[in-house]
This record gives C-alpha cells, sequence and structure tokens, in this order.
C-alpha cells in the first residue's frame, strides 16, 4: 500500500507539441482523465451508471467489484471500445487533458493510440514474429521510420521485462513464448505506441502465480512512464499495485454503480460506505 | 527523481511526441484508405447478389410464358415435357429411396466409430462429394449402361444415387454426432431396450440435421444433368419403366438450349423454371425446417 | 449450414459410443452399408482405370499433351482440353477471389446483424441453381451481350495483351469463365465468410485498441490471420470450377482447337467428354474414359489439399495462441 504519489513539481521541460486538437500542453497538475457521470447501456439496459472519478497522472487507479458490476464496461468507455458495438450508448463527459474523448472532436484511432489497452487474455498476432507484434500499433499509426520504430521496441520490450529473453529471437513468432511472457509482450505492444493511459482489463486472470507476481511488479514500474487503470477481481491485488480504487457494485436493476472512490490504504482500513467494507472484508464476492 | 533544467530531454517524453505527429498527419489518409476498403467490400457484396436476382428474373420472365397446358400434357416430341417429369420423379424417387437408408446406416456407422477404417471411409466420402458429377456419369455408364446393354432409367437412378449418397453419409454422421451421449444415458438409466433408445430418442434428436442434408442432398441429385446424360439417352415416349430409356428435365434443357428454333427454346425455359422451382424450394425448405426443428429441439 | 464439411472424427480421443450396441446384427448391418459404400467407389476407381488402358496401350502417354484433336486421322491430343480447362478456371478464381473475399467480409463483419442471415443464404441459393440452368442463360441472356458490348470493349482495353485477338463471338472462353465464377461464388463466399469470423475477436479487438482503423484491422489481422483457411475456400472453389460440365459446355463455343484468345471458342475436358460420349466407340472411347481419369485425378487431388487446409483453420481458431 503506497501513498499516492503526486508529480513532483520541478519536473523539466514538457514536451508538449501543439498538433491543432489533437495534443494540448496540459498542466500536470490535472488529472489525466476526468469521468463525469459517465454511463453504458447496451440495447436500452444500463450496463453502468453515474460514475464519477478522477484519474491522477503517473498513478494506478483499480477498478474493483464483483463480477457483473460492470467494471470492464466501464473501463472499455475510457478509450471507445464501444464504438463497435452497435447497440452501446454512452453519456456523461470523459475528459482527457481538457477535451472530451466522445464529443471533442478527437478520432478514435488517434485517442487509442493514447490511451492503450491490455486485455485479459494475451492476444499476441498470431502472423506476426515478436518484432513485428512490438511495433504493430506504431505501423498502424502510420510510423514507417525504422530506427523509430526499433528504438521504440525496445524500450517498449524492457520496461515490459522482456528484453533480455527475445532481443535474439525478434523475429520468433509470438507461439513460442509462454502465457506470462505473451502478456508481457501484449503489454510492450501497447507501450510501443508510448500512450499517456494504459488500461489493463484483469490482466493476470489467465496467468499462473509467478507470472501474476511478475506482471503486478511491472505495474509499479510502469507508472512512472503511464497512468494505469486497472480491473482486477482480486482484491488482494488492487490492495498490492494500486494508489487509488473505484469500488463498484452491481444495484437492484442489474446495473453498476460506484460507491466509493478514494486512496486504497483509506479505502481498505476506513472506507466511508458500509457495503465498501463488506466487500474489503470478503463477506460477499 | 528531479532532473535540472538544462539536461537532456526524455527521450521517452520526445518520442511520444514524435509517434503523436506522425500519428496525426497520417490520419486522414488512412481514414480514406479504411473507407475505401469497406466501400470495396460492400460494392463487392452488390456484384455477388446480381447474378442471383438476373437468373432468377430471366428463368422466372422467359420460363412463365412457357408453361401452357401443353407444357405438361404433351410430350418432347410434341412441345410438351410430361414425359421428362415422369422420367425426373421416377429416376428423383429410386435415386433417393435408395440412398436415404443406405446413407444413413453408413453415416450412423461412422458416428458410431473412430477407428481407421471409419476415418478412410469418411475421407473418401468427403472426396466423393466434390468429385466431377460427368466422371459419376462415366461410373454410371460403365457400372449399368455397359452391362445391360441399354441406356436406362436405373442407370440414370444409380449415378445420381452415387452422388447423392456421400452428401447424405456426412449429413447423417453430423446429425447423428450432434446427439449428446447424455439422451442415450438417460435411455439406458430408465431400462429401456438398446433399440427402443435407438428408435425413440436417438432418431428424433438426430432428425433435424438429417433431414436438412437429405432435402439438400435431393435437390442436388435433381439438378445434376452431366450424370443423365451418359445414361439415360432421352425418350419421347410417355412412361413409367426405369428399365428403358428415359427422359428428364435437365436433359430437355441441355437438349433444347441450342436449338435454333425459338419456341423449342422456350420449352428449356420452361423446364428450366420448373426445374429451378423446385430445387430453391427444397434449398429454402431445408434450411426452414432446420430452423424450426431446432427451435423446437430446445 | 456448410454441407460441404461436417465434422470429423474426435481427433483420436475416444468417444464412448452412441448406442453402446450389444445387438451385433444391428452393427454388422451398418458396417455393411459403410463398407458396400466403400466398394462402389473402388469399384469405380477400378473400372476407369480400366477402361482408359485401351488408350495408353494403343497410343502411349503423349497423347495426354497432344496438341490434335482429330478422330478422323486417329489423333487424340487432349492439351487443348486441358488448356481450356485451365484457362476457364483461371478466368473464374480471378474474378471469384476479390469478389468473394470482398462479399464475405462484408458478410461476417459490415453488414447490419438483421440482414446478415438473409444476404448469406441469398448468396449460398446462387449454389442451388442447377448448373444447366446457368448454361441456359449464359448462353441465351449474357452471350450476345459479350458479343455486342463486353467484348467489343475489353479487345479495346487490354487488346494489347495479345488475350484478345479475334472476332467478338460472345460465346468462348471467357464466357465459360464467367459464368463459372458465377457458380463457384457462392463456395467461395461461404467458406471464407466461415474462417474469417473465426479470428479470434481478441485479436481484432486487440488491433483496434491499438489505434487501427477497420481497413488496417481487415487487411493486417482478419486477412492474415485466416489464411489457411481462406486458400483452403479457393482450393474448394478450384476444384467445382474445374469439374464442372455443362455449364461450360453450353456456353463454349465448343471447338477442338487450342483457343488463341480468350474470345475464342475453345473445351474443357469436361465439354469434351458429354460432347463425344454418345457416339464414340474404340479408341476414342477409352481416352474418353482417360480424360475422366485425368479430371477425377486433378479434381480429388485439389478437393484433398483444400479440406485439410479448411480443417486445420476451423481447429486451430479456437485457441489462437497457447497461454501458460
Amino acid at each position: 500500500m503506497t501513498e499516492p504519489s503526486v508529480a513532483p513539481d520541478t519536473v523539466e521541460t514538457d514536451l508538449g507539441v501543439n498538433t491543432g486538437e489533437v495534443f494540448v500542453e496540459r498542466d500536470r497538475r490535472q488529472p489525466v482523465m476526468r469521468l463525469t457521470n459517465v454511463g453504458v447501456a447496451f440495447a436500452g439496459k444500463t450496463a453502468v451508471r453515474g460514475v464519477t472519478f478522477d484519474v491522477h497522472e503517473n498513478e494506478v487507479t483499480a477498478l474493483i467489484g464483483p463480477s457483473g458490476s460492470g467494471k470492464t464496461t466501464l473501463l472499455r468507455a475510457l478509450n471507445r471500445m464501444h464504438d463497435t458495438v452497435r447497440t452501446a450508448v454512452v453519456s456523461g463527459s470523459v475528459l482527457l487533458g481538457d477535451t472530451d474523448i466522445y464529443t471533442g472532436g478527437i478520432d478514435p484511432t488517434l485517442l487509442r493510440s493514447r490511451v492503450g489497452m491490455v486485455f485479459q487474455r494475451p492476444n499476441p498476432f498470431p502472423t506476426m514474429s515478436i518484432y513485428e507484434n512490438v511495433t504493430a500499433g506504431l505501423r498502424f499509426n502510420g510510423v514507417r521510420n525504422k530506427a523509430l520504430l526499433e528504438e521504440a521496441a525496445e524500450s517498449a520490450l524492457i520496461a515490459a521485462a522482456l528484453w533480455d529473453s527475445v532481443k535474439d529471437r525478434m523475429k520468433a513468432h509470438a507461439s513460442t513464448l509462454s502465457g506470462g511472457e505473451q502478456q508481457r509482450l501484449c503489454i510492450a505492444r501497447a507501450l510501443a505506441v508510448e500512450p499517456e493511459v494504459l488500461l489493463m482489463d484483469e490482466p493476470t486472470s489467465a496467468l499462473d502465480p509467478i507470472a501474476t507476481k511478475r506482471i503486478e511488479e511491472l505495474v509499479g514500474e510502469l507508472k512512472s512512464r503511464v497512468t494505469i487503470v486497472i480491473v482486477t477481481h482480486n482484491m488482494q491485488q488492487a490492495m498490492r499495485v494500486s494508489d487509488r480504487c473505484a469500488f463498484l457494485l452491481m444495484a437492484e436493476d442489474k446495473a453498476g454503480e460506484l460507491i466509493e472512490f478514494d486512496a486504497t490504504a483509506k479505502l481498505f482500513s476506513d472506507p466511508a460506505d458500509p457495503r465498501t467494507l463488506d466487500y474489503v472484508n470478503g463477506r460477499f464476492g | 527523481m528531479t532532473a535540472l533544467l538544462d539536461a537532456p530531454p526524455d527521450p521517452i517524453l520526445a518520442r511520444r511526441a514524435e509517434i503523436r505527429q506522425i500519428a496525426a498527419a497520417s490520419v486522414k489518409r488512412r481514414r480514406v484508405s479504411s473507407a475505401i476498403t469497406l466501400g470495396v467490400c460492400q460494392a463487392f457484396l452488390v456484384i455477388a447478389l446480381v447474378p442471383l436476382v438476373a437468373v432468377i428474373a430471366y428463368v422466372v420472365a422467359k420460363g412463365l410464358p412457357a408453361w401452357n397446358s401443353a407444357f405438361f400434357t404433351e410430350t418432347t416430341a410434341t412441345d410438351g415435357v410430361k414425359n421428362a417429369i415422369i422420367g425426373t420423379v421416377v429416376i428423383g424417387a429410386i435415386a433417393t429411396v435408395v440412398a436415404i437408408p443406405f446413407g444413413l446406416a453408413a453415416g450412423l456407422f461412422l458416428a458410431e466409430s473412430d477407428g481407421r477404417v471409419a476415418g478412410t471411409v469418411r475421407f473418401v466420402a468427403d472426396v466423393m462429394t466434390g468429385v466431377p458429377s460427368i466422371t459419376i456419369g462415366i461410373f454410371g455408364y460403365i457400372a449399368i449402361v455397359s452391362t445391360t446393354k441399354q441406356y436406362s432409367g436405373f442407370a440414370g437412378a444409380f449415378a445420381i444415387g452415387m452422388i447423392m449418397l456421400p452428401v447424405i453419409m456426412r449429413a447423417g454422421e453430423t446429425a447423428f454426432r450432434g446427439v449428446p451421449p447424455t439422451l442415450n444415458e438417460a435411455g439406458l438409466a430408465l431400462g429401456a431396450r438398446k433399440a427402443t433408445i435407438a428408435r425413440r430418442v436417438v432418431l428424433p434428436s438426430a432428425l433435424p440435421g438429417i433431414i436438412t442434408g437429405v432435402l439438400l442432398a435431393v435437390a442436388r441429385g435433381l439438378g445434376e444433368t452431366a450424370p443423365l446424360l451418359l445414361t439415360i439417352l432421352g425418350s419421347d415416349f410417355v412412361h413409367w419403366n426405369p428399365t428403358k430409356p428415359m427422359n428428364a428435365l435437365p436433359l430437355v434443357i441441355y437438349n433444347n438450349t441450342n436449338q435454333p428454333d425459338p419456341s423449342v427454346v422456350q420449352i428449356a425455359w420452361g423446364a428450366a423454371l420448373l426445374l429451378m422451382a423446385v430445387v430453391l424450394v427444397l434449398n429454402i425448405g431445408s434450411r426452414v425446417t432446420a430452423a424450426v426443428l431446432q427451435k423446437e429441439k430446445r | 449450414m456448410n454441407q460441404e464439411l461436417g465434422t470429423t472424427g474426435t481427433g483420436g480421443a475416444r468417444r464412448r459410443p452412441l448406442l453402446a450396441l450389444p445387438n451385433t446384427g444391428y452393427k454388422v448391418l451398418l458396417a455393411a452399408a459403410a463398407a458396400l459404400f466403400a466398394a462402389l467407389v473402388l469399384w469405380f476407381l477400378v473400372a476407369m482405370v480400366s477402361k482408359s488402358r485401351p488408350a495408353f496401350s494403343s497410343l502411349g502417354v503423349s497423347f495426354v499433351w497432344g496438341r490434335t484433336w482429330d478422330p478422323n486421322t486417329n489423333q487424340y491430343g487432349l492439351l487443348p482440353f486441358i488448356l481450356g480447362t485451365l484457362e476457364t478456371t483461371v478466368i473464374a478464381m480471378l474474378l471469384a477471389v476479390p469478389i468473394g473475399l470482398g462479399c464475405a467480409l462484408s458478410l461476417g463483419y459490415l453488414v447490419h446483424r438483421r440482414v446478415k442471415t438473409v444476404l448469406s443464404t441469398a448468396v449460398e441459393l446462387l449454389a442451388a441453381v442447377p448448373s444447366v440452368v446457368y448454361g441456359l442463360w449464359g448462353l441465351i441472356v449474357i452471350a450476345p451481350y459479350m458479343r455486342t458490348d463486353i467484348e467489343p470493349f475489353l479487345s479495346s482495353v487490354f487488346g494489347w495483351t495479345g488475350l484478345f485477338n479475334g472476332p467478338d463471338g460472345g460465346v468462348g472462353i471467357l464466357l465459360a469463365g464467367v459464368i463459372l465464377f458465377i457458380m463457384v461464388l457462392p463456395t467461395m463466399v461461404a467458406i471464407s465468410r466461415d474462417v474469417l469470423v473465426a479470428v479470434p475477436h481478441d485479436q481484432v479487438e486487440g488491433a483496434m485498441a491499438l489505434g487501427a482503423t477497420r481497413g488496417q484491422v481487415f487487411r493486417k489481422v482478419v486477412l492474415p490471420g485466416a489464411r489457411t483457411g481462406l486458400f483452403g475456400a479457393f482450393s474448394l472453389a478450384t476444384g467445382r470450377a474445374l469439374g464442372e460440365t455443362v455449364a461450360v459446355a453450353l456456353v463454349i463455343g465448343n471447338s477442338n482447337y487450342i483457343a488463341h484468345s480468350i474470345k475464342s471458342g475453345g473445351g474443357t475436358l469436361a465439354s469434351l467428354i458429354v460432347n463425344n460420349f454418345g457416339e464414340a466407340s474404340g479408341t476414342e472411347l477409352a481416352v474418353l474414359f482417360a480424360a475422366g481419369l485425368v479430371l477425377l485425378v486433378i479434381v480429388a487431388a485439389v478437393n484433398i489439399i483444400a479440406r485439410r487446409l479448411v480443417r486445420r483453420t476451423a481447429r486451430s481458431g479456437a485457441t489462437s495462441v497457447a497461454v501458460a
């Protein structure tokens, strides 16, 4: 359990590059993402509603709660993954910096290069080599410069603690890696695009305990580079890795609601809401 | 970790900025490219549907006028197709009546065993479903016409049956394999005799798949021409005797198509409409049956 | 429902028998049915070979690639018809692959859920139309249009390739290829759609989450991911095209000479057989049996390869990577 870290004021030059509406120089003391009254409904049925909290820079924010409470649905609203679902309607506002990601005129594909995602089951592209996998996101976004690709790939693989294992076999296929390594490959792939936020949807639930532990360590190391929002159904994991927690619970009408949002230490030791207390004491799963 | 203002810039931030710039600059090009790809795909879908509409439209438009009473009462010698209709019915019936029990029995055998022998038979059946129908016609010729020294409806039925057989076998196997083993065990637990189980439990459960497969096989068999061309010879007489040469709808179409006399071609269109209608009805019927029976199974 | 594939055995795992049959009579009956089928196929193969033998013994093997077909002078070269078979199939597949893939992608990923079944069924119904009806329609409806509009247009645009020499006949190799394309399209679309949709959704989402556009997802993830199965679909469709008889015979403008342009008439192995079988005897008949045997072997080989490819995709589609 760590104290919420705050970006030091004396950080050096922020190389904000102004390319019009896409990248705006940000005040570092502002939260990276602000959710206000966010809701998601599918074909009229609400899956999650009224979620409001801030995601602070260089922290790990965890979404916790029993299954069905809408954690993953909420996470996917943060990088507009619901765009592909015809019956999905997202309400409320999600601000990335100063811009609403839904109404602010941001191109969704550009958004997703700024807000990356790692999925529950490792999903490397089977027809691509390790190198091609890591650089896939960059190439999707139009990067062709070989030097840049190699530099970004190496940096990302080092950050994902995979560089030493794969540097001599970058041409090998992803299926030659173990499950834990594949997940780290997916993390490297997401990191290579240098997103500002990394969304992680239960990234360790398909992995064995040792691989899980390595990824949890990784999350701690990565937060100085990207802001992380992680969904986890494992309370202990939330306690280990996160700085702040958002606790969601399914209401009677099967819609998920935000019950409490606070620093992890406080939420687990002295929560404000009795339902939170029940959950962290394991009284329901 | 603090850094001094004149220290080298953080490479990650530099790279991030560069990537953002490249991404933003390329987004329009990528959007256009994606739109073109998607547009082409959808255009191709439309292109694929055009022939279907065109064929059906023309066959109906040109075939319907041919359906006068003479068409159904006269023989091919005098502007009708009565003998061809009878021939198609007789040949189709014989082929179906033989191929169904034969094919389902073999299909059940395949569903029951996973051994090497069954594997080989299954493989052979698979390949046979794709074999050119003209070669099956040759087989029919060799098997029946050569040996009996005579073209006949039986030879045609043999060839059509050989085409239908592997299709029914594989469809039957799929249907039987789909029966959950628990159904069988439940029957056993209730003390039923094994033959009863086969009849009362397994067969109804596999029925939708069987019906679908059989209807599709029959539709395919009725539409085949090449095997008939080598086995039944054709005839202008109205008769129901499969031991003699017969006529059939596909044969009429084939023979009449290339003729200079437009009224003869008209007969071809009429026969084509009749044949196409039967085949399409069987096809659609098989899908509808499958859907309806699947719902009832639950 | 795709009747082409059905199911295979359960891959070696010992499955409990469906009806733990004690009644051996029953078991014997089933086995007899299967054995009889196998026997029929065996008879078929043996008969084809033995009836073709006279051709090889009196003409040697070279007639298979002989250039001239003239029974009057005892020449039975099959080359014009082998070429015709290949040419019509190539034309058909050149059209069927892009249009089939585009159509399959649309049906699998782009059309609205509600119309998906109707449209898929419509495309599959193209396969239900009897081939002789395609021949009739092709000859009476399309051939004139070919002659007056399409062939002149293509000749003017592509004449430089040397493929479009000679008069606009309407019927010919080109028309046969186009009709074949229409006939194999449903096979191509139905199987391609199944394998394209079988690409795990995980990967599609993974690509989107990195910032790929839908076009990029198709080109870089879905199509490559399904490539084995797509090659299988291609092979199955090719097998169909190679073996098609009556539609081709009606529109190919039967000629026994090697076609010098795709507008000219020609023949395929199948059309050769169907046109000449009735009156043939002696050596000519034996050669026709041989032609049938050649066709059978080629199509069977293509089909075997195809099924292996499609099955491999279907099996591996569920789990794209191993998880520790």
